[in-house]
């Protein structure tokens, strides 16, 4: 069979050799990540009715995820959480960052990169296991406590609550939060912050005025990595989380086992997936704007 | 200022490594109640792992799972990563942002609606079921990885097997891949480190046969087993770790040959 020519041009080029490459890894994600979050929304606005799934429209499973109180804490909970953890690990990781980038001996970063980066490779449920160990009630912390003499009893509010939620949860996200922080900074321009010296500002000022604004997208792409997969957490609450410190996640896998109402379980995973998102961009374009506001000043 | 930050820094390295501390702690702790004050040194839970089968099943359905994604999301990764690298074609922005997705969406999400895909079309739940949330998942890591080895690679090497006559497949293998080996090596590690430790995905799609992972949340339940699961964590932690540090091992001894500055691994 003869290839016409205009057929072989296009493969050889190096848009045709590109594309060519690149599209089993394109079909791959078009065929197990588009066309089961398809199928997932389709299944979102069909019913369950006791055995069988009833394939007419409905916005059913909607105005149930919304309208209902249980969903609404959950829901509500479950965004509170994914923020506190955000704001959490940001905060906590920034000064690493900054250390990394600015304190370390360049021959000594990848072996930081390395250290901030091993816990994460660390058994997962391990990890929000041992967190229910430190702060349990014969936990370390209680332990340490009480041999110091600094309480009489255990502590009780430190586990199975938000908190301890919070808290594991900023542990397992924290290195994804120091990375991209730590790699803006590497790109900063050190002759900016000696120009700003030798225009008199004090240490503090050149950190506020320079440094800072040049890591803003690090600190939004860390937020961004930290915020979106935190929400569907199942592992974390269920551990730690206790009867008040669940999130939509259980409930989601809740409703796809035990309930047997995959259609609601959909509708609420959509619905999940459709707030963390919209708040994610609405973050991105606050930052835009107010960085873009800081540019023109 | 700088005392303050160097503070800071050791109490957030303590707080970071606090957990992964505590593992073997717990494994060679000779009680079943996994708290404080300590009891005296023991290897019963070690020696219980090598009596339960249960487990032995579970870490080899886990490592069939994990060298089979491994070695996909590997592959896949190359594609990308040297179609992204090298050519410049429509669209590419998107379609490599596209690509990276699974890397930034929570777990559930690819749990369940690869659950729901799969048992609409009929089929059953197996390791094969697994594998292709793990791919989905490792692929977008094996990017980062091989991205940055292609783009560092010298054109010249390849231009010049090209002149000499090779084909291009063979200029591939025969010059290509060995000087990405070391990036494919730590892409296959780390995609088998993610794959072996991954557990909601796993979690959704296991039907009888249980993951590592699946294995180590069933048993969480029973306070009596938790002292071997801290023993058989401790392995985890140490198998990981050796995983790690061979292949940041590879990663650096390739990024010397080719003679560029270490720029700190896939990030």
């Amino acid at each position: 069979m003869k290839i016409p020519n205009r057929l072989r041009n296009l493969l050889t080029s190096d848009a045709g050799r590109g594309l060519t490459l690149v599209s089993p890894t394109f079909l791959y994600m078009l065929l197990l990540l588009v066309a089961p979050l398809t199928m997932i929304v389709l299944l979102s606005f069909w019913t369950q009715d006791y055995l069988d799934l009833d394939r007419t429209f409905s916005l059913k499973n909607y105005s149930e995820a919304w309208g209902e109180l249980i969903y609404q804490t959950l829901m509500m909970r479950s965004l509170k959480i994914s923020m506190l953890v955000t704001m959490a690990t940001v905060i906590m990781a920034f000064p690493v960052a900054y250390y990394m980038s600015f304190y370390v001996d360049p021959k000594h970063k990848p072996m930081w990169v390395f250290l901030v980066t091993i816990p994460f490779w660390t058994s997962y449920l391990m990890r929000i296991f041992l967190w229910k160990v430190i702060l349990g009630y014969n936990g370390v912390i209680n332990g340490s406590l009480l041999e110091i003499g600094a309480i009489d009893a255990p502590l009780e509010f430190i586990l199975y609550n938000q908190f301890a939620v919070v808290i594991t949860l900023s542990h397992a996200w924290v290195p994804f939060a120091v990375l991209p922080i730590f790699v803006t900074m590497e790109k900063i321009d050190r002759s900016l912050l000696e120009a700003a010296e030798d225009l008199g500002d004090s240490k503090f000022w050149r950190f506020i005025r320079v440094t800072l604004p040049l890591s803003m997208p690090g600190v939004v792409a860390a937020s961004l990595i930290v915020f979106i997969p935190t929400i569907g957490d199942y592992v974390t609450p269920k551990l730690v989380g206790g009867p008040n410190g669940l999130m939509i996640a259980n409930m989601i896998e809740l409703q796809f086992k035990k309930a047997n109402n995959a259609p609601l379980g959909a509708a609420l995973a959509i619905s999940a997936l459709f707030l963390v998102v919209s708040v994610a961009l609405i973050f991105v374009w606050l930052n835009r704007k107010y960085l873009k506001n800081q540019g023109e000043d | 200022m700088r005392f303050g930050l160097k503070a800071y820094i050791g109490l957030f390295m303590l707080f970071l490594y606090a957990p992964t501390l505590l593992l073997p702690v717990f494994a060679f702790n000779d009680s079943t109640i996994v708290a404080f004050p300590l009891s005296g040194l023991t290897f019963k839970w070690m020696a219980a792992l090598r009596d339960t089968a249960a487990l032995h099943s579970a870490t080899l359905n886990s490592l069939f799972i994990a060298v089979t994604t491994a070695t996909l999301a590997t592959m896949l990764g190359i594609l990308a990563a040297r179609a992204s690298a090298r050519y410049k074609f429509p669209g590419r922005g998107p379609i490599m942002g596209f690509i990276m997705i699974p890397m930034a969406l929570p777990e559930i999400i690819i749990g369940v609606s690869l659950l729901v895909v799969l048992l609409q079309m009929g089929f059953n739940l197996s390791l094969w079921a697994i594998i292709l949330g793990h791919v989905l998942i490792c692929t977008p890591f094996a990017i980062a990885i091989l991205r940055s080895a292609f783009q560092r690679l010298d054109p010249s090497m390849e231009e010049a097997s090209l002149d000499l006559g090779h084909s291009r497949f063979a200029t591939f293998m025969q010059i290509t891949l060995p000087l990405i080996m070391p990036a494919v090596i730590s892409s296959f590690l780390i995609s088998f480190t993610i794959s072996l430790d991954e557990f909601v995905i796993a979690f959704f799609l296991s039907g009888t046969e249980p993951t590592l992972p699946v294995y180590i949340w069933g048993q969480l339940r029973f306070p009596r087993k938790i002292p071997s699961i801290m023993a058989l964590g401790t392995l985890l932690l140490l198998l990981s770790l050796c995983i790690l540090v061979f292949a940041e091992y590879v990663r650096r001894r390739g990024a010397r040959k080719t003679g560029i500055e270490d720029q700190g691994g896939m990030w």
